[in-house]
């Protein structure tokens, strides 16, 4: 991947290579906060920052990194990113924060961020891994806010908080579905997305395990 | 006692780490396609937490809340921001100091767990644990109580989504949704079947 141009690896992580619904990635702190939109994009900047310059950071001292303790030299570099996105928020979107909850603390251990610094960063120059960087976090913020556009749609009625359909409580016509604001409905959401992202892209369709043998006519006489 | 056990039964059924609040989704999803491994997972999972949930609390409350540091002499001095650093510092070194002790001393149970030790610092649910305790305060029996329900909770649902995962390759899956597509069904399925422990308490 060294001579892979600056496009490419920008661009390839959000369809063709999305973390989440092919590399198994950071699905653990993304969903609990896809209830609503504004706390969605909040997350997916957060994530795309740390991403971005904690591959930098990593690229630029790799070649002083001892290979032994290389995981706790990216752990550190990547917790102090996130304490400083942290304190950032608490600043100034204390609201979008405290609904965020542990969630933020939980970047540390988003596997995007580790994967990336370990993956990548370590064998390619800043430039490219800052671009690696914020390719996987749209990545991931893509897959993120189409789950949330589908939950807050469909489960309050509105975007943003500004209500596009009104719900039968305050005398409009759409009964919410309330199952979309509870957590089974993100699973379903990404499952089915992953099941579209594949029908429309077929070589990411993973080999079963199995062969159902074809059904051959021989009836017991 | 009575209070243990609910907050015990809580953390295990009700805010299941897995299924309500999706952490250490990733280790979930790739290591439960085979019973043996995901028990072998879940145990370990059960056993830092049990450790590293009520260290994180003692340094919490002695060390980085603000007013923590009075017998020092420093009473204004609040390093609550260092909580993260701390928190996976100490997750990493223990999980290290127990790999160790379990090879030197019992090395069949290192057998057993080697291989899932250290890809448990970088679960979610370790780090979200110790959030979660320093968030609701709790008190340092509470964190030992809330560490190990937690764990268990973790481990119940990965080895039963290996048992399910487990009769599921057999079936004839539509070809998008094979693998990790209807892996996420599934696991949106066990949690709709979690929820109905919502509203529990003792």
């Amino acid at each position: 991947m060294a001579d892979a141009s600056a496009k490419q690896v920008l661009f390839e992580p959000i369809f063709s290579n999305n973390p989440i619904a092919l590399q198994i990635l950071g699905i653990c702190s993304a969903l609990a906060v896809t209830t609503s939109m504004n706390v969605t994009l909040v997350m997916c900047a957060a994530v795309i920052a740390v991403t971005a310059f904690s591959n930098l950071a990593v690229s630029l001292v790799r070649t002083q990194i001892p290979g032994s303790i290389r995981i706790i030299v990216q752990m550190t570099i990547i917790a102090s990113l996130v304490i400083v996105v942290d304190q950032l928020l608490k600043a100034y979107a204390y609201e979008i924060s405290k609904q965020l909850s542990v969630f933020v603390g939980l970047i540390i251990t988003n596997c995007i961020v580790m994967g990336r610094a370990e993956g990548f960063a370590m064998k390619n120059g800043p430039w490219l891994s800052f671009l690696d960087g914020v390719g996987n976090g749209l990545g991931y913020s893509v897959l993120l806010v189409f789950v949330a556009f589908f939950r807050e749609l469909l489960g309050a009625g509105s975007l943003f908080g500004v209500s596009l359909m009104p719900v039968v409580n305050e005398g409009g016509w759409y009964i919410p579905n309330g199952l979309l604001l509870l957590p089974p409905s993100a699973f379903f959401i990404i499952g089915l997305a992953i099941w579209g992202l594949r029908t429309w892209k077929p070589e990411q369709v993973e080999e079963p395990d199995y062969k159902m043998s074809r059904h051959v006519a021989k009836e017991a006489f | 006692m009575e209070h243990y056990i609910s907050l015990i039964l809580k953390a295990v059924f009700v805010e299941n780490m897995a299924l309500a609040f999706f952490l250490g989704m990733c280790t979930f999803l790739a290591i439960s396609k085979k019973i043996e491994a995901a028990t072998g997972l879940g145990i370990a999972v059960v056993v830092v937490l049990t450790v590293t949930v009520p260290v994180n609390n003692l340094l919490y409350n002695s060390i980085l809340r603000e007013g923590a540091l009075d017998w020092a002499g420093l009473p204004n001095v609040d390093l609550s921001f260092l909580g993260l650093l701390t928190y996976i510092g100490v997750i990493a070194a223990i999980v290290q100091i127990m790999e160790m002790v379990l090879d030197k001393y019992i090395p069949a149970l290192y057998a057993a767990l080697g291989v899932f030790l250290p890809l448990i610092t970088v679960n979610c649910a370790i780090l979200g644990a110790s959030l979660f305790m320093v968030e609701r305060d709790y008190t340092f029996g509470e964190s030992v109580v809330y560490g190990f329900g937690a764990g268990l909770g973790w481990a119940l649902a990965i080895i039963a989504l290996a048992g399910i995962r487990e009769k599921l390759k057999y079936s004839d899956v539509p070809e998008g949704l094979r693998g990790l597509g209807i892996t996420f069904i599934t696991v949106g399925l066990m949690s709709l079947g979690f929820m109905s422990f919502s509203g529990i308490s003792l």
